[in-house]
């Protein structure tokens, strides 16, 4: 289960109240009766499932109730940044890491000892 | 290929199983193929035994990164059933059941293939009402779906609790006798043992790391760790990972990766004689033939490729296990794991051209793969060999999100993900 760090409450939450929103930074086409099939397909089906960073939309469902963005790598499930709805995509070499991160076994046997 | 049978055996035990070989060939790749499969599971190399065997193309290779049965292929939960709503996907799984039914005998390995049953329990009138359209849509297309009162249930399965004061009140239940399971690592290897006898190169620890195309954008072979091999046409089987191949060669699919769990409990005596699910509690359970009941989770609900997953989602499925069979309260769990799975929006698979010439694809079986094995693999062999889709896979092309012609499998699935 994942810890994620909600940047309207500013505090760690776990997993369970979150709801995830799929990609962010996707605009809907303000002319959607006019585009195209290919052009509505790009916007509502393709999507690049990177095996990497991804950025995308979670909602704290159970708690304050607002969507924000966040940046993980969906390799090891670690979040590297979470940020405001309506923020830019953050530059993720300057950004400060949160600590939120996975809750694995190793980093618990790594606290214990 | 030494055929197994009755008398292998008995020479065999005679000699102290001294004269057993590998199962299949393990050759350094050649520089050229008529065809890569890319992904050495269940569906890609039953597609390469199938171009073999159907379509006489042996100048194959089956690529894959790790080993084989190490991928989705080994981490599934082996159920086999061909119950669903739509046209294009009752095609496709009943022709892979009907593969399924002779799979042992066509391959000489035993897949262990057994039609014990499976059970969708209804919860309410919601699941009833869905649950009897799915049984008249599948019997109308000639596949078997039975509804069953909570007593007949109770009949076929003992262990249910159908009491009506249980937490999760059955009022009947759905049951495609047929359905069943099959032993997913003899899949793997009888697949592989039966094409490389046929003559396909099925090379393991091989990564593909790219795609090539000449200047007319057509495949020309791939790059793999272990240099480069080129092919005149190239099949992407990669399951979880079919979207990052894509992208080498350009092209963005509407494929989701995220992982499912299965876990296993310790081996009990046989106690549970076929399959259940239920879609409204998510229950997901049968015995294995060595005793370990095999559990189905769901899926998390973010983009991974970690095999991992969220204990949470574990534990809503043994909630709803405990209360539908208290008798397991205390059975204890003995191993969990993950397996990455590529989902598309409207849950059915993709199988079809792409936009890239030479270059198929056979992907998004999300959390439903294992049972279309043999069908897939059949149908993909035809699609690679003739450069068409056959006539049962016509509907799942890549182009249907595009069009809008959707096959809306979501709620036809058994449990909801």
């Amino acid at each position: 289960m994942l810890l994620i760090y909600c940047p309207y409450c500013e505090e760690e939450r776990s997993e369970l109240e979150f709801r995830n929103g799929g990609d962010a930074h996707i605009a809907r086409p303000t002319n959607i009766a006019e585009i195209s099939d290919e052009e509505f397909e790009a916007y509502f089906f393709l999507r690049d499932n990177p095996k990497g960073v991804i950025f995308e939309r979670w909602r704290h469902i159970h708690g304050c109730g607002r969507f924000f963005n966040a940046a993980r790598d969906t390799v090891s499930d670690r979040f590297l940044t979470t940020y405001k709805a309506g923020e830019p995509k953050p530059n993720l070499d300057a950004a400060p890491e949160t600590s939120a991160t996975v809750e694995t076994y190793e980093a618990l046997e790594g606290a214990a000892q | 290929m030494r055929k197994y049978s009755v008398f292998a055996v008995a020479r065999e035990a005679l000699r102290g199983h001294k004269g057993w070989g590998p199962h299949w060939a393990s050759p350094e790749p050649r520089p050229h193929y008529d065809v890569i499969i890319i992904g050495g599971g269940g569906h890609g190399l039953g597609a390469a035994y199938y171009l073999a065997k159907e379509h006489g193309i042996t100048n194959v290779a089956v690529l894959e990164k790790g080993w084989i049965g190490g991928g989705n292929t080994g981490r599934n939960t082996t159920i086999i059933r061909s119950n669903y709503l739509y046209e294009e996907s009752m095609d496709i799984y009943e022709h892979s059941l009907k593969l399924w039914e002779n799979l042992s005998q066509d391959l000489n390995y035993n897949v262990m293939y057994s039609p014990r049953g499976v059970m969708m329990l209804s919860h309410n009138i919601h699941d009833q009402q869905s649950f009897k359209r799915h049984i008249n849509a599948n019997r109308l297309y000639g596949i078997d779906n039975d509804w069953l009162t909570p007593e007949q249930a109770k009949a076929y399965c003992p262990p249910l609790d159908i009491a009506k004061t249980a937490r999760y009140p059955i009022n009947g239940a759905a049951l495609q006798r047929r359905g069943g399971t099959a032993r997913h690592d003899a899949v793997a290897w009888g697949y592989a043992r039966a094409a490389s006898d046929r003559g396909v190169h099925i090379i393991q620890n091989c990564e593909v790391t790219g795609i090539r195309r000449d200047e007319t954008g057509r495949v020309t072979g791939v790059d793999t760790n272990r240099g480069f091999i080129g092919a005149k046409k190239v099949g992407i089987s990669a399951a979880g990972h079919s979207s990052v191949l894509m992208q080498m060669a350009d092209v963005r699919v509407p494929l989701q990766s995220q992982p499912l769990q299965a876990l296993v409990s310790e081996p009990l005596k046989p106690i549970f004689p076929c399959v259940v699910m239920s879609n409204s509690v998510h229950a997901y359970i049968s015995q294995s033939d060595k005793g370990e009941f095999v559990i189905g989770a769901g899926t998390d609900q973010y983009n991974s490729y970690s095999q991992t997953g969220g204990l949470q989602i574990i534990t809503h499925t043994l909630d709803a296990i405990c209360e539908l069979f208290p008798m397991f309260r205390r059975v204890k769990m003995m191993r969990q794991w993950g397996g990455i799975v590529d989902v598309t929006q409207d849950r059915s698979p993709i199988q079809g051209v792409t936009p890239v010439p030479g270059l198929y694809l056979n992907a998004g079986w999300g959390t439903g793969g294992f049972k279309a094995t043999p069908g897939s693999a059949n149908l993909f062999a035809h699609l690679i060999a003739r450069g068409e889709p056959h006539r049962l896979a016509a509907g799942l092309t890549l182009e249907r999100f595009r069009t809008g012609r959707l096959i809306d499998e979501a709620a036809a699935a058994a449990v909801a993900h």
